[in-house]
């Protein structure tokens, strides 16, 4: 029962995105630590790192593709649940750094030794355990957005509203996080991560664990969007996204659907952004920042809304586009990526994946043609 | 008769916009498998009564009784959707990226939860049933199209379909002819009286031919209240209706 409904959801392009992504999960190890690192197919530590990164803005591009292009619901905020479980992430990192710190306090983050704190507060109880914090990674994205949404959505705000309230949303919590009172590291943030789960964090071995960590969650993400887009659920919220107010008159709670859809969508968020932690070794309030999660919005874009493998695709490839042109022309990324999405609104308004099944419907025109006739035959 | 025996039973339903009184002291009594055409000026409050049944616009005074003891007037939509009030919009909406089956089986009568839709998969007699209105409203040859790739009047249809799989109690019907062919105008008559046999059926429509073809009790809507009622006929010879709608 659970097995058939998480593989209804898989068509042919889900079968390419798993495909890949297990052949990096094989790939990328071998590469990382069973080549020398004189070899032409030596991956080094960083580069490792760096695909990590990219897979983990997949993840949190596929949420946002959950919540946008199946329920219409434009997030311009979805960074502030990809941080929050970075944040939660962080917290466990920043307890196993225990007495290894600057200042040496087996109780206390350097930042709070700092401020002349002699306790620590009480939210960050239960950090030192890696299963709380891996619980608190969903669950404080999770309820932050079920909060949020429940007045949102029961308010009936939609549209350019719910997006500038989103935005709000991200740009609120960057202001809090700034604060050293806040008791989250202020402007530095969490940092000088030593140990997860006892490795080293800073070994070759325990940054392609990481890797593989970001691929099996990313396969996981994209198999429950998958299910719950193909399930009747799902199609409760494409048609919420069309025709909200027809649902409601069919008797459906469209609040509740959106409500669903929107606490999912945080959750994975916030996995993303606990896999990202570690492998980057920071966690600061400018994740927060608005143009993070605008940035997000692109990766969708580009990739092709509303199709999920899209999102995955288009975040890779932007962000590496932005490692490329930071390096060689630093001056002009910002540019490059606004000009990439005026191209994409204007030229490609379903993306690379819409674009891809454009060509393949003209392509083979001539069997198109011959299929009408037989169709018509049963009117 | 008392409100007990009414399927609806509006009373002294008023609503203002800025205003406006878009419904003034409307009094309306539906029976249990009756069907009612509606007609009436343009702005004499006919979508607004829809409104206010299906839980779209507050009254701001009055009563709506279902099955005469439900009061309609402090439930939300989905409630009141759920309790058997189907509607049919002037302009077919129908969900245009879903398939003629997807707009029937979302409509179909089930549970409707998420958690329940998350896990459902359509039975036999779901599927039966999506084919037997499929059957009904002709849409079975279209049965793997996308809706948004019908023509108007099978929209129309489909729409109606999503009624009949909604299966209500009383369906409100605004326009259903509106920008059809005369042959779609007849068969859409048709489709509605077959319905009516099993449900309680409000038609709003300015065509009077439909009108007449459907050959049901009329009301009179003028200014948001009821000015005259009984047959087309009756109504066609009443003075004041003359006045203010047929005889411009």
């Amino acid at each position: 029962m659970l097995t058939r409904f998480f593989l209804m959801g898989l068509d042919k392009k889900a079968g390419v995105l798993l495909t890949v992504l297990a052949v990096l999960a094989v790939a990328v190890p071998v590469m990382a630590l069973g080549t020398a690192p004189d070899s032409p197919w030596h991956l080094s530590t960083h580069t490792v790192a760096l695909l990590g990164k990219y897979l983990c803005f997949a993840l949190l591009a596929l949420s946002l593709d959950l919540v946008w292009g199946f329920v219409g619901i434009l997030s311009l905020g979805h960074a502030a649940f990809f941080t929050l479980g970075g944040y939660a992430m962080g917290m466990y990192l920043m307890r196993q750094i225990g007495s290894r710190g600057v200042y040496g306090n087996a109780d206390l983050p350097d930042f709070m030794v700092f401020l002349n704190w002699t306790e620590l507060p009480w939210y960050w109880h239960g950090f030192d355990q890696f299963w709380f914090a891996a619980i608190m990674v969903m669950v404080v994205p999770g309820l932050l957005a079920f909060a949020f949404g429940w007045f949102a959505f029961r308010s009936r705000v939609t549209g350019v509203y719910l997006s500038i309230i989103t935005q709000a949303l991200t740009f609120a919590l960057m202001l809090a996080f700034f604060r050293n009172d806040m008791g989250f590291g202020g402007n530095n943030g969490l940092t000088d991560f030593k140990e997860i789960l006892g490795f080293d964090i800073q070994a070759a071995s325990t940054r392609v664990g990481l890797f593989v960590a970001t691929v099996v969650a990313l396969a996981i993400g994209y198999i429950l969007a998958s299910a719950v887009v193909a399930s009747k659920l799902g199609k409760v919220l494409i048609a919420v996204r069309d025709a909200e107010s027809r649902v409601r008159f069919l008797g459906y709670e469209t609040d509740r659907y959106k409500l669903f859809a929107w606490t999912l969508s945080a959750c994975m968020a916030g996995v993303a952004g606990a896999l990202y932690v570690p492998q980057v070794g920071i966690i600061n309030p400018s994740e927060f920042s608005p143009a993070s999660s605008i940035e997000a919005v692109i990766w969708v874009a580009v990739g092709g809304r509303g199709t999920l493998a899209g999102p995955v695709l288009g975040a890779v490839l932007v962000n590496f586009g932005k490692s490329y042109f930071t390096a060689a022309l630093p001056e002009l990324w910002l540019f490059a990526l606004g000009g990439l999405f005026v191209l994409v609104t204007l030229f490609l308004p379903k993306g690379i994946l819409g674009l891809a099944a454009q060509l393949r419907e003209r392509l083979p025109a001539r069997a198109t043609v011959t299929a009408k006739p037989a169709d018509q035959k049963g009117v | 008769m008392s409100a007990q025996d009414t399927l609806l039973y509006l009373d002294g339903v008023s609503v203002s916009f800025d205003g406006f009184r878009a419904l003034n002291s409307l009094s309306l009594v539906i029976e249990p498998g009756e069907m009612r055409a509606i007609i009436g000026p343009n702005g004499a409050g006919k979508t607004t009564m829809m409104d206010v049944i299906t839980g779209k616009t507050r009254p701001d005074t009055g009563t709506i009784l279902f099955e005469g003891r439900t009061d309609l007037t402090s439930l939300r939509e989905p409630a009141i959707a759920n309790l058997g009030i189907g509607r049919k919009f002037q302009r077919p909406t129908v969900f245009e990226m879903h398939t003629v089956w997807d707009n029937l089986e979302l409509s179909l009568k089930a549970p409707r939860r998420p958690l329940k839709t998350l896990t459902y998969s359509a039975t036999k007699e779901d599927r039966a049933r999506i084919e037997e209105i499929l059957d009904i409203t002709r849409l079975s040859p279209r049965r793997d199209r996308p809706a948004g790739s019908l023509s108007h009047g099978e929209k129309q249809w489909l729409e109606i379909g999503m009624l009949l799989a909604q299966d209500p109690k009383l369906l409100l019907v605004d326009e259903p002819v509106a920008g059809m062919t005369d042959a779609e105008t007849e068969q859409t008559a048709h489709l509605l009286k077959d319905i009516a046999g099993k449900h309680s059926v409000i038609v709003v429509e300015h065509d009077m031919v439909f009108v007449r073809e459907l050959g049901v009790k009329v009301t009179v809507l003028h200014e948001g209240s009821v000015l005259a009622e009984g047959s087309l006929d009756s109504v066609s010879a009443n003075k004041q209706v003359i006045d203010v709608y047929l005889g411009r």
